[in-house]
């Protein structure tokens, strides 16, 4: 393979990566309109679903023109199956109540922002443009996150259980977020990616801020399960694929 | 009749119909060809008339998001990353850019740099505050007046409203709830 060429292939997974995250997680989101606790949570999290859903839309688009075989975002989320997807495996989890949603947006929105302000700095345009785009929207998303652990958490005996349940769910997910394999190091090194290593420290002081405030204790750490970046997903993925991609696949091509 | 809505992404030009033989024009040009500062005027003039989807007493000049306007090319920015109405926006240009005899003038969708509600110009704040929306405030201000009442002692309900642009607020003065176009 020419460099070139390699170099393109890296380019294609790490948007795969980017996009992917924001795709599974806008779609989990999405499961929520019009069952929210309240009419104003469910605003929220619809709209912090579609601003996932729009980075999702430039950086499929844009694996699409680095992958150069005619597929576009829409053929890259609908028609991909599931052994194909690059996500972490913490936005396939299920939504399960509204404390482990907000435990998994933390955790989450946390890190993308971080990512983010890191991938600003991007020599790739179209990441740059979308990370600089996106960053704002996203720290309020980890802005209202926070204000909802801290809320349950330091809430009431009930709330305060299930926050502490919702947390240890998601809680193992987290050393996938800073791996650093092959093609994660490749974008680094070649400057259209982060290093996530990097950023580690303030988001773990970030996580503790909100937890300290919440009066929660950090969960134990637990043996991480890692394998979503090369396409090793857990049974939950190909749920929330089914009927996403149901229409597209059943009807190629349908428009409305 | 609307052409198929205009699917731009990022640096991705919407194509432009064949062009048609152009109308006369009527502005004060006649006896000569329209030069290309003629034809700019025209076109901020048409953009003007556009009104934002979703906040209509605004257009989208006023919001900020027309970011170039030259004789071949209007150049169109996205206020939000998901916003829905970015593909409906771009739709009412090339209707209205059709209606207006400029059906050879391409759009363009660009991310970079970032719109910010800086962009939104003194005349679109006052229409968005006469219409009941909390215009942006300073960034790090937290404090948002009452559209109705003009007092200050307002709070949030919810960090998102009716849109993703918007969060939801009352006043605690007149008791009526408002929507705030948040700072971004």
């Amino acid at each position: 393979m020419t460099e070139a060429l390699a170099m393109d292939r890296t380019r294609f997974d790490y948007l795969l990566r980017l996009g992917d995250d924001a795709l599974i997680l806008g779609q989990r989101l999405s499961e929520w309109c019009g069952h929210a606790p309240t009419v104003e949570v469910d605003l929220s999290l619809a709209n912090m679903g579609l601003d996932l859903i729009g980075q999702a839309t430039h950086f499929l688009n844009a694996a699409g023109e680095a992958e150069g075989k005619g597929r576009d975002g829409d053929a890259l989320a609908f028609r991909r199956d599931v052994l194909d997807f690059r996500n972490c495996l913490l936005v396939e989890q299920p939504n399960g109540d509204f404390a482990r949603t907000m435990a998994r947006q933390l955790l989450f929105s946390t890190w993308q922002r971080l990512l983010f302000d890191a991938l600003t700095a991007s020599t790739d345009a179209t990441i740059a443009a979308v990370a600089a785009k996106a960053v704002k929207e996203v720290s309020y998303h980890a802005e209202l996150a926070a204000e909802w652990v801290i809320r349950l958490g330091d809430g009431t005996e009930e709330s305060r259980r299930r926050m502490e349940a919702g947390l240890d769910w998601v809680w193992r997910f987290i050393p996938e977020l800073f791996e650093m394999d092959e093609i994660a190091t490749e974008a680094a090194t070649t400057g259209i990616g982060a290093d996530v290593t990097l950023f580690r420290p303030e988001f773990d002081a970030r996580i503790a801020a909100a937890l300290a405030e919440a009066t929660l204790e950090a969960p134990k750490d637990q043996r991480p399960i890692v394998g979503g970046r090369r396409g090793h997903h857990s049974e939950h993925l190909g749920h929330i694929l089914a009927p996403m991609q149901f229409l597209q696949r059943t009807y190629p091509d349908a428009k409305w | 009749m609307v052409r198929p809505a205009a699917h731009g992404f990022d640096g991705r030009r919407v194509p432009a119909r064949p062009a048609r033989r152009r109308a006369p024009v009527r502005d004060g040009t006649k006896g000569r060809l329209p030069t290309a500062p003629d034809v700019v005027a025209r076109l901020w003039d048409v953009l003007a008339h556009v009104p934002d989807p979703e906040i209509p007493v605004v257009s989208i000049v006023d919001l900020g998001i027309v970011r170039d306007v030259s004789p071949a090319r209007v150049v169109l920015t996205p206020t939000y990353t998901g916003c829905p109405a970015t593909a409906a926006i771009e739709a009412m240009v090339r209707l209205a850019l059709d209606q207006a005899d400029f059906a050879d003038v391409e759009i363009e969708t660009t991310l970079a740099p970032a719109w910010t509600t800086d962009w939104i110009s003194e005349a679109g704040r006052a229409k968005l505050k006469a219409y009941g929306i909390a215009p942006p405030v300073p960034a790090g201000s937290r404090v948002v007046e009452c559209p109705r009442c003009g007092s200050r002692d307002t709070e949030e309900v919810s960090r998102f409203g009716s849109t993703p642009c918007k969060a939801q607020w009352r006043c605690r003065a007149c008791a009526e709830p408002f929507d705030h176009f948040k700072c971004h």
